[in-house]
């Protein structure tokens, strides 16, 4: 029996990524890392800033997000973000600029929950670095 | 009747005009792929969005204690209206069909007795209303700057009705916006999102959902995106539908700049045979005379 289920990534703009040969993909949850494997119940949940592993037999991918919602049903896992970046695609000066502008965010007077998200960017680029 | 001089600056003034409204045609033609294209790409999104959305009111326990977003402050006095029309002109009925639905949903509230506050998106809106409703309009956003439709911008305007929401500044929301159905019809259409409205809506699955926190907290974190999601899709619609009302609007400027061109020719050709018989008459009656 395959062991293999379907990933669709999507962001306002378009269908960002389609693959139907994942055969884990660790999310970052809001209440911590979460690994899906094949037939996990149902869930819907949000994700924080963080890296999105989806493993697979053509290899590993990472992507950097900074939000979104997880849902997955009958093996379909679908992942709705605003923020997404392929870290292969970005090399070291695009993340400094994120870095950056994480840490500006930090600094502006906001409220506990976006402080505790943008602080959360600050950390995860930085062990990027 | 006009001379034969007049007649020549007439026909060069209105070709020079088709040469323009063609070229903004193709132009237009041109976008509109574009903006089809990306409106196409963007609804995936805001499906899922909704459908996800969808499973949780229907999951949710606590009916009472919903959040604000999904079910209402209670009551209805006071009514946000977003208006979203384009930045430019020489579009068609676009702007005006927006303007019109709007109007007409205005004054049903206002004769209700209800209160009404306006944000426009996109300049043109804000020029046809400021004259009538000028005192009620409280914001006026415009992203001339952008050249395609953003999901940043959708989100600005998005945490703004937000955060009007949270310091109680209305009830109800109501976007407006021209639905893209293909380039000779764009409906206009009064979507309301806050509170949500869910009719029509039976959940697909009865299947039950585990949730990560609970239903509560992901409802009241999704809900504020929603209302961004569909404020993009609308930005989405609207920009597509813009272009399809400017392409078929500037056919017909450059098809009766066309039958203009005609007309004029075959005056100018008529008065300047005229004149040639005319001088012909004279010098003949004139030979004669001899």
């Amino acid at each position: 029996m395959s062991e293999e289920f379907k990933v669709e990534i999507v962001n306002p703009e378009k269908s960002f990524l389609v693959k139907d040969d994942v055969s884990e993909v660790v999310v970052p949850a809001f209440e911590g890392e979460m690994g899906i494997l094949k037939d996990h119940i149902s869930i819907i949940s949000f994700l924080k800033p963080g890296i999105i592993k989806i493993m697979s037999k053509s290899g590993d991918e990472n992507y950097y997000v900074e939000d979104g919602i997880v849902e997955f049903k009958n093996n379909n896992l679908s992942i709705l973000t605003s923020t997404i970046f392929n870290l292969a695609d970005i090399d070291k000066s695009k993340q400094q600029d994120l870095l950056k502008q994480a840490e500006e965010e930090a600094k502006t007077d906001i409220n506990d929950q976006s402080k505790y998200l943008a602080d959360q960017k600050v950390e995860v680029l930085k062990t990027l670095n | 009747m006009a001379s034969l001089d007049d007649l020549k600056k007439r026909i060069a003034s209105v070709k020079s005009t088709q040469k323009i409204t063609k070229a903004m045609k193709m132009v237009a033609a041109a976008k509109l792929r574009r903006a089809q294209e990306s409106a196409e790409k963007g609804r995936p999104y805001s499906e899922k969005m909704n459908n996800i959305i969808l499973n949780l009111s229907i999951g949710i326990s606590d009916k009472e204690n919903a959040p604000k977003l999904l079910s209402g402050t209670g009551q209805e006095k006071t009514h946000l209206c977003v208006v979203m029309t384009s930045d430019r002109g020489l579009c068609g009925g676009f702007n005006s069909n927006i303007i019109k639905k709007a109007k007409s949903y205005f004054s049903k509230i206002l004769n209700e007795g209800k209160e009404l506050k306006i944000i426009t998106v996109g300049s043109k809106g804000n020029d046809q209303l400021k004259r009538v409703y000028g005192e009620k309009i409280i914001e006026n956003i415009s992203f001339k700057e952008s050249k395609n439709a953003n999901y940043f911008d959708a989100d600005k305007v998005g945490k703004m009705v937000i955060e009007k929401f949270e310091a109680g500044e209305f009830d109800v929301c109501t976007i407006f916006y021209n639905q893209f159905k293909n380039v000779i019809t764009q409906i206009p259409q009064a979507q309301q999102v806050i509170p949500l409205n869910n009719e029509g809506g039976e959940s697909s699955s009865e299947e039950t959902y585990e949730f990560e926190p609970d239903e509560d907290e992901i409802l009241s974190n999704l809900l504020p995106k929603n209302i961004s999601t569909q404020i993009f899709k609308a930005m989405l619609e609207n920009s597509a539908s813009e272009q399809g009302s400017r392409m078929s609007a500037m056919d017909n400027a450059t098809r009766n700049a066309g039958e203009m061109v005609d007309k004029l020719t075959i005056e100018y050709n008529r008065s300047r045979q005229a004149a040639i018989t005319k001088e012909l008459i004279e010098i003949i009656s004139g030979a004669e005379s001899l």
